[in-house]
Formats: structure tokens, sequence, C-alpha cells
């Protein structure tokens, strides 16, 4: 009996000691939470996708809270989120303007021509170190091995027929795939814009036609029929400026290519 | 030379993950990078040389039955090891919390996990049983916490050369890591034939 009393008590004392030492040391070791960023962080939506640039949901917090980030910064929240944000912080949020990642390519496989027969590892970092970048002819285009595809946390980017598309619906613009395309061939455009330019061909015109029966052969007919100056050829390759353009469509029927859709 | 021997048999020989099968719950976890696995292996040698410095000292003191009580209470090692354990897992994570925020966040959940983690338990308690001699017993458990660290850098960087390769689909995640881990155990049974000494 006694020898039971015993291991009893000097397992409490043992505990009472760790107890004592824990609660002191927690004491010592505080580290002030700020209660903002508690409160950030809650309206923050936890994906940790990075899009905003910072480490995660917790770093961006963080950055909020200090002032070094703008309260609309996350791309997945949108507005809904940086209205919350403003209001914790107490600064009004500028509007932010919905954006979408867009692949700036349509060569499918019936569309694109190639020039050998690759059987390697599908994987797009591999396929576009290459000689002529992968076995498109365009050594431009999305090769189509979905490495976007993984980088893709909210399932929203998907190959179809040899070609990423983005699904404007489920995209929240954290431009994990613009990272991780080795041919820089997503871009961000505005959601629910119908027209864009769908190729990302620099060649010029010969050498762009042989490639693709949709490729940019910079011929400048879009800039031409465009009556706000809203789209130019830049480099052999027609670019759109959002800012100007009212999506009115005439530069897409008058391309020869059909290479704005 | 006697400690050399007992550094070299501990982490290499009777390697504590790959040779007594202790601690796989944090080799297999945190082995994704090396960077974390580094962390991870650092943090296990600060707990297991405090534990086993305040564990040696309860145990000879208190529970053996040369102790001030002059009781055999060496039943209540494993309770009264686990206490200090999980006592010294909470103080490292303030610790770190206070001042190397990086490395806390990198652990994450794993930290608490090394008050688990059977390696440091069993240093402790192995400690208690076969060494009288208390730099002896320390060398001992800075040799299997070395051990651990080696180990799961090793797997560390195993796994991160295997990334990006053609893995077929069943072998995909956990399956294959069990695979090296145990070509890993074959490799280091090769140490049993070291002669040193």
């Amino acid at each position: 009996m006694q020898i039971i009393i015993f291991s009893v008590a000097l397992i409490s004392i043992i505990a009472l000691i760790i107890g004592i030492f824990l609660g002191v040391s927690s004491e010592i070791f505080k580290v002030k939470v700020d209660e903002k960023v508690a409160k950030v962080r809650e309206c923050l939506p936890g994906n940790n996708c990075g899009g905003c640039g910072y480490a995660g949901c917790d770093a961006l917090a963080e950055a909020i809270a200090k002032g070094e980030a703008a309260v609309n910064q996350c791309p997945v929240g949108g507005a809904n989120v940086a209205a919350k944000i403003s209001e914790i912080m107490g600064v009004v949020a500028d509007e932010s303007v919905k954006m979408v990642a867009f692949v700036h390519c349509d060569g499918t496989c019936v569309n694109a021509n190639k020039v050998y027969e690759y059987n390697g590892t599908k994987d797009c970092r591999l396929a576009a170190s290459l000689p002529n970048a992968g076995e498109k002819k365009c050594s431009y285009a999305c090769l189509g091995y979905g490495t976007c595809v993984e980088a893709c946390k909210f399932d929203a980017i998907h190959i179809i027929d040899g070609v990423a598309k983005v699904d404007e619906e489920k995209c929240v613009a954290c431009k994990a795939c613009i990272k991780a395309c080795p041919m820089k061939v997503i871009g961000l455009v505005l959601y629910k814009k119908e027209h864009k330019v769908v190729c990302s061909n620099r060649d010029k015109g010969k050498m762009a036609m042989d490639a693709c029966k949709v490729s940019c052969i910079a011929c400048g007919m879009c800039e031409k029929t465009c009556k706000k100056d809203a789209i130019n050829v830049v480099g052999n390759l027609a670019i759109m400026n959002f800012d100007k353009c009212d999506d009115c469509g005439d530069c897409a029927t008058k391309c020869p290519r059909k290479c704005i859709s | 030379m006697e400690y050399i021997v007992i550094i070299v048999s501990a982490a290499l020989i009777s390697n504590v993950v790959l040779s007594r099968f202790l601690g796989i719950c944090a080799f297999l976890g945190v082995s994704n990078k090396v960077d974390t696995a580094k962390g991870m292996g650092v943090a296990v040698i600060f707990v297991i040389l405090m534990a086993t410095a305040v564990t040696f000292g309860i145990n000879t003191m208190f529970l053996e039955k040369s102790g001030i009580f002059g009781l055999d209470l060496t039943y209540l090692q494993t309770i009264a090891f686990i206490l200090v354990i999980a006592c010294l897992v909470q103080f490292l994570e303030m610790f770190l919390k206070k001042f190397i925020p990086s490395l806390y966040k990198a652990l994450g959940i794993y930290l608490p996990l090394i008050t688990t983690n059977c390696a440091v338990l069993g240093v402790a308690l192995t400690v208690a049983q076969d060494y009288s001699n208390f730099p002896k017993g320390m060398i001992y458990a800075l040799g299997t916490s070395v051990g651990f660290c080696i180990a799961i850098v090793l797997l560390a960087s195993i796994r991160e050369k295997l990334e990006g390769n053609d893995i077929p689909e069943s072998f995909k995640g956990k399956p294959i890591v069990l695979i090296i881990a145990c070509l890993m155990a074959i490799a280091f049974t090769g140490f049993s034939n070291l002669n040193i000494g």
C-alpha cells in the first residue's frame, strides 16, 4: 500500500514541477500576436495558393496588418474579402477587377503541325528544353503535358485536345499556372471577355503560317480594323490592350487566321 | 576512443531508424524536403539530449533502488519519462515560436509529434537500463540522435530526386517511400561488419 501512495506522489510531484516550469516559461516566451492579424487571417480563404505573392494566407494576413500589402491583395477572395478586410483595417478598398488566367494558344492536335514524335516523360518543363521547344512545329505553343494542371489548386485548368484550357468560373487568378508554364503562353485576361488573341507565336508570317493553322502571322489587319487603337502588333504578335478594348469583335471577324476568338 | 566507438555504433551500426525501427512516423512524415528534414533532425537531437539528461537524473536519483528513497521504482520509468519528454517538447515549441518562427512554421504539426516519436523514449529507456555512467549515456544519446538526423536527411534527399520520375501508379506516394526506406535499411546492415576499436 505504502509503495502505491509513494509512486503516485512521486509522479504527481514531477508533474507539478513540470507544470510550474511550463507555466513560467510560457510567460517568458510569450509572443505578442497582433489582433488584426488573426482577424484578417479569418477573412482570407485559406487556400495558401501564393497568388498574392506571399508565402501563404498567414504571411499575407501579417503583411496586411502591418500595412505592407493592399487590403485587396488576395486574388482568390476578390471584392468580397477585400471589403471585409478593409473594414477591419479601416481603409477604403479600391474596386478590384476580376481577372482570370487564359492560355494564348490554340495549337490543338488538328491545328498544330508536328516536327517529330515525342514519347518521353509527360512534363512541359522537360519537353520545353528539347530542340524546337517540344514536338509542335511552333516553338511558342502550349505543349499540353499538364504542368499547369498540376500547379492549379482549384481544378480550373485542364488539357483538352492537346492544349490547356482554363475554366473561367473556377479560376481565381492566383497565377500558379502562369508561374509553372515554361512556354509563358498563359496570361491574365478580364473575366467574361469574349475576344482575346489566342496565339503566342512571334515568328514572321511564313514561318508562323507553316507551324499552325490558327497562328498569328502579324499581318496587322486587326490593328487597321480597330477603331479604339486597342490592338497592336508588337514583335510579330497581336497584343490586346484591355483598357481600351470595348469587346466589339471587329478584329475577330477580320482576322484572316481566326486567331482572335 | 571508447566514446567514438559508442557514437559510431549508435549512429551507423545500430541506427535508430534503419536497424531498430524507432521513430518511423517522423522519418516518413517530414522527409519531403531536405530543409525541413534538417530542422526536424536538429529538433530531435535537441529533445533527445535534453530528455536523456533529465531522465537520467530522475532515474538515478528517484527511481532506482540506490536512489534517495531506497525503493525499486523502475516500473515508473515509462510514465515519468514521457512526462519529461512532453514537457521538453512544449518548451521547445515555445522557444522556437519566439526565436526561430520560420523553423516553427516549417515543422508545423510534426513538432508536437516529437512527443510521440518513440526514438526519444527509446533512447531514454535504453540509457536508463544499459548505462550507469552519465557521460557515456549522453554520448550514446548524441550518437543515436545524430543517426536519426542522418537517416531522415538521406531519405529526404532521395525523395527530392524522386520528384518528376516516372513511378508506376500503384507505387506513387508512400509505397515508394517505404521501399526506399527498406533499401536504405539493407544498405545500413553493411555497417554491422564494421570493425572498430
